[in-house]
């Protein structure tokens, strides 16, 4: 048993550069980096790469950054090409989607929001390419694709968020505007907008798997450290071998609270709590102001939600602000 | 018996902090140990607290409308009569009983089956967000009714009006750390989860996969391999950042800082930098 180390590495070890298992159906080969930094070194592995690029990846860096020039370009356009002023303004600067009077026109003048339309198109393109590039990199490698189908569901959240909503609701100026400062207000204030979101049940729902996912991470993250002395952090390994690692994980948890997950089955839970975070909040995105507009007056009318006769004497609800809601 | 095929040679004497070998025994699946007795006193007899004061309430059979209530503001940092918050203020006794032991425990556990501390270690950071919230805040604030209600709709509830009582918690920049670190902590599991389940489960006729290529599939991907041992500490590390700035940004939020939390970034505007030169 030698030493372990919880918060950072204390040895660090040099070995050849891994040049990479050999890749199937793959056009290109990877460039080999043959890297290693010393402070990745700290807490992970220290060697840095070796990277695959293929046409995929190239060609989402290539469209991720156009968006990102074209986002960088209006904000230092709005304050009148100042390099100063854009630096000092940059937290504050902002692209935003086109006005509610042209709908979801696609041919909006670039600078009443088409370059929001144009810089939209690029970043959902590169992010797509990305996924390809995360299916064909696990297909390349002889591996199931799960990892992509964790990463689909992150983008369906962000594709509700500036992409089907909008179209549901018939108006660009439903999406989320490009900026640092300005994507924060967006979301504080939609909020309020529809009446607190936090009586959204599929808010809630997010909310639950995102401090699921947390709380699953802490607690397996925490089992593979503490039994990594048996060698545990080799999860393939002991799936498919069971060692005294996993059988000692297992029992803490039988132990302590008459339960345990496998060293397989725990990743299952992991991935579904991180898949239905984005997954659940998706469909409370696609639900606010296309079926509910005020998720307060729900919660109110749902028997959820507290009235507040002190503040809101015999507050009535009007009939609108639920029509046609999910019963 | 509620035993695993390999759990038998396991099931040996020792670890414990308190008692010896007197609770050093297991009950179906559970191991017991001294604060197995004591968790379970705390937890039973808080239940039976809630149960009684819910009876007294007019939720009925609506468990979503079950609440135990903290005492008035009025009552301070003193003992409020049962009907009035005191049942709260024994529940939250009982509550921090329960979690103490329940740490305790863990670490008996860990050490009888020679393994490290990082389970407990990790749960006592929830344990410290929960302390914030019911303890360490109304002491600062000087009275037990700021603590939030114990019900299933009352703490939404609770959570909703302190947020909004800062005008925007979401601007608060200990939140948003805390939330940084929720969403990327979710990220780092669906990687980490996914390229396990990839390497074993790699579908039909093919072999299954190991470390070397789970490095390589990341290589691959993102330039970077963590390793196997690098992600779990990373998972950790920003799981428990996210319970303990969770935890901060309450504590600050009242005792430290009575406005509403768009305000404090004014310190940005009214920097030499930003005076007359940014606009918002």
């Amino acid at each position: 048993m030698g030493t372990y180390s919880s918060i950072y590495n204390r040895i660090q070890i040099r070995g050849p550069f891994d040049p990479g298992v050999p890749l199937r159906n793959s056009s290109d080969t990877r460039i080999q980096t043959k890297t290693f930094s010393y402070w990745l070194g700290k807490i992970g592995d220290p060697q840095v790469g070796p990277l695959y690029l293929g046409w995929s990846g190239a060609a989402s860096l290539a469209f991720g950054f156009i968006a990102i020039e074209i986002i960088g370009l209006n904000m230092w356009a709005s304050v009148n090409w100042d390099p100063y002023a854009f630096i000092r303004n940059l937290a504050f600067l902002s692209l935003d989607p086109p006005p509610a009077e042209y709908g979801l026109n696609p041919l909006v003048p670039l600078g009443d929001g088409g370059w929001w339309i144009l810089a939209g198109f690029f970043l959902t393109t590169s992010i797509i390419l990305w996924w390809v590039r995360s299916y064909t990199r696990a297909r390349a490698l002889g591996m199931g694709t799960h990892t992509s189908w964790a990463f689909a569901s992150a983008i369906f959240l962000y594709l509700s968020l500036g992409l089907f909503r909008p179209i549901l609701m018939g108006s660009w100026s439903e999406a989320v505007p490009f900026g640092i400062i300005t994507h924060l207000n967006w979301t504080a204030s939609v909020s309020v907008l529809y009446g607190n979101w936090y009586y959204n049940p599929f808010h809630m729902l997010s909310i639950v798997f995102l401090y699921g996912s947390t709380m699953l991470f802490a607690m397996h993250g925490a089992t593979i450290l503490a039994v990594s002395r048996f060698g545990g952090e080799r999860e393939a390994e002991e799936i498919v071998d069971r060692g005294t690692a996993a059988e000692r994980g297992a029992l803490f948890w039988r132990w302590t609270m008459g339960f345990n997950a496998t060293f397989e089955s725990i990743h299952r839970w992991a991935w579904w709590f991180a898949v239905l975070t984005t997954f659940t909040g998706a469909i409370g995105v696609l639900l606010t102001g296309t079926v509910v507009d005020n998720w307060y007056l729900w919660g109110v009318k749902h028997g959820i939600a507290p009235e507040y006769p002190s503040v809101y004497p015999a507050y009535p609800i009007p009939d609108e602000a639920v029509r046609s809601m999910v019963q | 018996m509620a035993m695993l095929s390999f759990e038998r040679k396991y099931r040996v004497r020792g670890g414990t902090l308190i008692g010896g070998d007197l609770f050093d025994f297991w009950v179906g699946p559970f191991y017991v140990g001294f604060f197995g007795v004591t968790a379970v006193f705390c937890a039973l007899l808080g239940s039976l607290l809630i149960f009684y004061d819910v009876s007294q309430s007019n939720a009925g059979m609506n468990v979503f409308a079950w609440s135990v209530n903290p005492p008035s503001i009025e009552y301070g940092l003193g003992l409020a009569p049962l009907d009035q918050g005191g049942t709260w203020q024994l529940v939250t006794i009982l509550a921090c009983g329960a979690f103490f032991s329940w740490v305790l425990r863990e670490i008996e556990i860990c050490r009888k089956l020679g393994i490290g501390w990082h389970v407990p270690i990790a749960y006592s950071f929830a344990v410290l967000a929960y302390v914030s919230l019911v303890v360490i805040r109304p002491l600062l604030l000087g009275a037990w009714g700021h603590g939030f209600p114990y019900g299933i709709m009352s703490h939404l509830d609770w959570v909703s009006n302190v947020g909004y009582q800062f005008l925007h918690f979401h601007y608060n920049p200990a939140h948003m750390l805390a939330v940084t670190f929720f969403f990327t902590t979710t990220m780092f599991l669906g990687l980490h989860a996914g390229v396990i389940l990839g390497a074993v489960n790699p579908g039909k006729g093919e072999t299954v996969k190991y470390g070397e290529h789970e490095n390589a599939y990341f290589r691959d991907f993102i330039c970077y391999s963590i390793g196997p041992y690098g992600i779990h500490r990373l998972g950790l590390f920003f799981a428990l950042n996210a319970g303990f700035w969770s935890a901060v940004c309450i504590i600050i939020s009242g005792p430290f800082w009575d406005k509403g939390w768009p305000y404090f970034f004014d310190f940005y505007l009214k920097t030499p930098a930003a005076i007359g030169n940014v606009a918002y």
